[in-house]
């Protein structure tokens, strides 16, 4: 702390117009290197510039226009699961239906469309209702049946796999025009639609955590539900709402995909392994999967950093198979760097706690070691 | 079950600290069963009423036959589960183990011992690695054995590069599909003596130090570690041995599933329900691993009840999840009343 502040003091020149003593630049300084998500991001800009200059090395960009609007149109479906994934694994749960939610929405959104243009506002509204339908089953299981949330949202995703292949078995046509055209591919500028629609689910996200009431009382549930709830925060409702969004998260997924795809289907959840992959993203952008603890800028982050790799493997022509093990190695790295410094800040921490209690601290680092 | 449910509120109050009446004492005893069991005896009891075939020795034993590598993995879940952890690669170890011992042995009966003893060893390699990264190096379980899924699937394709190689010998297809001659009961097939054997060891097992310590370990891995229990060997242990259970379910499905690339798939998630099935509580600290087996075999009698029903492959998942719902749903409402 000390060491850092002479360097801070040279930084408030530039900055002098942001008025305040702390300068907004050193502020922005300490967010990046003293924050978890500040940290993910230094990663991620790390791995941009080694992916960079490992494809620079192959002879081709990795940054040009087009392979970066390539990126985040490919980071869209992923993100916004992962959105709404990061808000139930604050609170200490999991969904692992999203998968399957992604597909029902995508078909539910070709059969009410039904290929015309009129029928694109109940279209939406129609997936959004299914969405928010199972979350809220979701959410009253886990809770009122306190079943736990591993086994619970595998059970709802076994069910809506049922649905989805006792109905359906191929491709189901019916996206109408209108909608293919206008999500799935027209842009406003330079950015494509979808990317603001990333955008703006993030930007809800963050917000909710930040500065809404909800947000906080899902971290203090995340943190311990049995002290939240003796301080009087509803954990149960607080729990469920998380699980009503998160799924609402995975209707949009699928309405994106739907209108990309200009057709449902069922297994374009599972095929992209959004389950999975979207706890991935999330841990990786420095979520703590036990709750309590994570932001959803991370997240992001996260995502972005699954997407350069998947165009860095493109870009090599890396076999299909060889991806999926070093992206396993990556997650595993990544997630281990994390919990390395998590682990000195909280052995610190103890050091200085039971110090006054004589030899206590003996038998903490041995718990450390164990 | 509403009239089980009226002495619950006598055991607490003291009421029945006098002399509980007999039919109380069999009502207590009777609660005592986990859920699984009953679950498991109505559901065999039915399927018996619809098929008489269940209920002879061959039928039953083809039962337990078919029953066996889920059991097994489910016991192997149940370690991991219970000191806390997940493991979810070892759908994907199943996989490698058959795909493995196919393009190795290629058929060659000579060759089936040696194989399977280097699939133990890629066993204990894989089980050595989940255990370190999730101990040592801090990693979640969940993440790391998900890792590990991606890590194993990976290389099963790109070694095969989309389509398995070989054969397995006949003599390794034994293993699984076939048994010893016994006069009563016909035949007592071999996946059944090692199901029962691993059901035995690992009840052994969890009476030893070790199994205390699982149970310490998943239920506060803090008071565990300061009450002198060596909390990172206990939990890389219990990932050695989930992923060894891992390597003899796949030694048995290699007998009836053919060589494809996808006999493991969802068996992670299918070893996980049985445990919780069997009443293991996720996040650790309590169960029993013949429970979690137990599990195994309720789940396995469910899918031929589901299949004698007619229910078409679509709808059995439906059902699965329910079932599985609604028994962690009375489980955990036990557990309440209970404590």
């Amino acid at each position: 702390m000390t060491t850092s502040t002479p360097p801070v003091a040279q930084h408030p020149g530039p900055a002098a117009q942001g008025g305040s003593q702390r300068s907004a630049a050193s502020r922005f300084w300490r967010a990046l290197t003293k924050t978890t998500t500040g940290q993910v991001y230094l990663a991620l800009i790390a791995i941009l510039v080694i992916c960079w200059a490992v494809v620079a090395i192959k002879g081709s960009n990795l940054l040009t226009i087009d392979s970066i609007t390539d990126m985040l149109i490919r980071s869209v479906a992923l993100g916004i699961v992962a959105a709404g994934q990061t808000l139930v694994i604050i609170g200490m749960s999991l969904d692992l239906s999203v998968a399957w939610v992604i597909s029902l929405t995508s078909i539910v959104a070709a059969v009410v469309m039904d290929g015309s243009n009129g029928n694109i506002v109940p279209g939406i509204l129609a997936v959004l209702a299914v969405g928010a339908a199972i979350g809220l089953a979701n959410g009253l299981i886990i809770t009122k049946l306190r079943v736990n949330p591993f086994i619970a949202t595998l059970g709802v995703a076994l069910i809506i796999q049922s649905i989805i292949e006792s109905n359906w078995d191929g491709v189901v046509e019916g996206v109408a025009k209108g909608f293919e055209n206008s999500l799935g591919y027209s842009e406003i500028g330079p950015l494509p639609i979808a990317v603001l629609l990333l955008a703006a689910v993030y930007l809800a996200v963050w917000f909710l955590l930040r500065y809404t009431r909800f947000g906080h009382q899902l971290y203090a549930v995340g943190g311990s539900e049995e002290v939240s709830k003796l301080s009087g925060v509803r954990t149960h409702r607080v729990l469920i709402t998380a699980h009503v969004i998160c799924a609402v998260c995975a209707a949009i997924t699928g309405l994106y995909l739907a209108s990309r795809l200009g057709a449902g289907s069922p297994l374009v959840g599972t095929d992209g392994g959004y389950d999975l992959e979207s706890i991935a993203a999330v841990v990786l952008g420095g979520t703590y999967l036990l709750g309590g603890r994570g932001s959803v800028l991370g997240t992001l982050a996260g995502v972005f950093i699954l997407a350069i790799l998947d165009s860095t493997f493109n870009a090599l022509e890396v076999n299909a198979f060889a991806k999926d093990v070093v992206r396993g190695v990556i997650i595993i790295v990544a997630v281990a760097a994390y919990s390395f410094r998590a682990k000195g800040r909280r052995v610190r921490k103890i050091g200085a706690g039971p110090a006054a209690t004589g030899n206590a601290p003996q038998t903490q680092t041995q718990g450390a070691n164990a | 079950m509403s009239t089980s449910a009226a002495p619950v509120p006598e055991g607490p109050s003291g009421v029945g600290e006098g002399a509980p009446s007999a039919l109380q004492r069999v009502f207590g005893a009777l609660r005592a069963i986990p859920v699984v069991w009953y679950l498991t005896i109505v559901l065999w009891v039915w399927i018996a009423a619809i098929n008489p075939l269940f209920a002879e020795p061959s039928g039953f034993l083809a039962y337990l036959k078919q029953a066996a590598p889920l059991a097994i993995l489910a016991a192997g879940a149940f370690f991991v589960l219970a000191s806390g952890e997940f493991d979810l690669s070892v759908g994907s170890l199943v996989t490698v183990c058959v795909v493995v011992a196919a393009a190795i042995s290629d058929g060659d009966p000579s060759k089936t011992w040696p194989v399977i003893a280097l699939l133990f060893v890629i066993g204990l390699i894989v089980g050595l690695i989940n255990g370190v990264v999730t101990t040592i190096f801090r990693v979640p379980s969940f993440i790391t054995t998900l890792a590990m899924l991606l890590i194993l699937d990976g290389a099963v394709w790109l070694y095969t590069s989309g389509s398995p190689k070989g054969a397995l010998a006949d003599n390794f297809r034994e293993i699984g599909r076939m048994g010893i001659e016994v006069p009563v009961i016909d035949q007592l097939p071999y996946s059944v003596i090692i199901l029962v054997a691993i059901g035995a060891f690992s009840a052994w097992l969890m009476r030893r130090h070790f199994g205390r310590q699982v149970l310490a370990v998943g239920d506060n891995d803090r008071a565990a570690a300061l009450s002198g229990i060596n909390v990172t060997r206990v939990r890389i242990t219990a990932f050695v041995l989930s992923a060894l259970s891992a390597v003899i379910a796949g030694i048995l499905l290699g007998g009836f599933a053919g060589v494809t690339a996808q006999v493991g798939q969802g068996l992670e998630f299918e070893a996980i329900t049985a445990a919780v099935l069997g009443g293991t509580v996720l996040g650790g600290g309590r169960g029993s691993v013949i429970n979690a087996m137990a599990g195994a075999l309720a789940l396995t009698a469910l899918f031929s009840w589901l299949n004698l029903q007619g229910v078409s492959g679509a709808f059995e998942d439906a059902v699965e999840g329910v079932i599985i719902i609604a028994a962690v749903a009375v489980a955990s409402y036990r557990l309440r009343e209970g404590s």
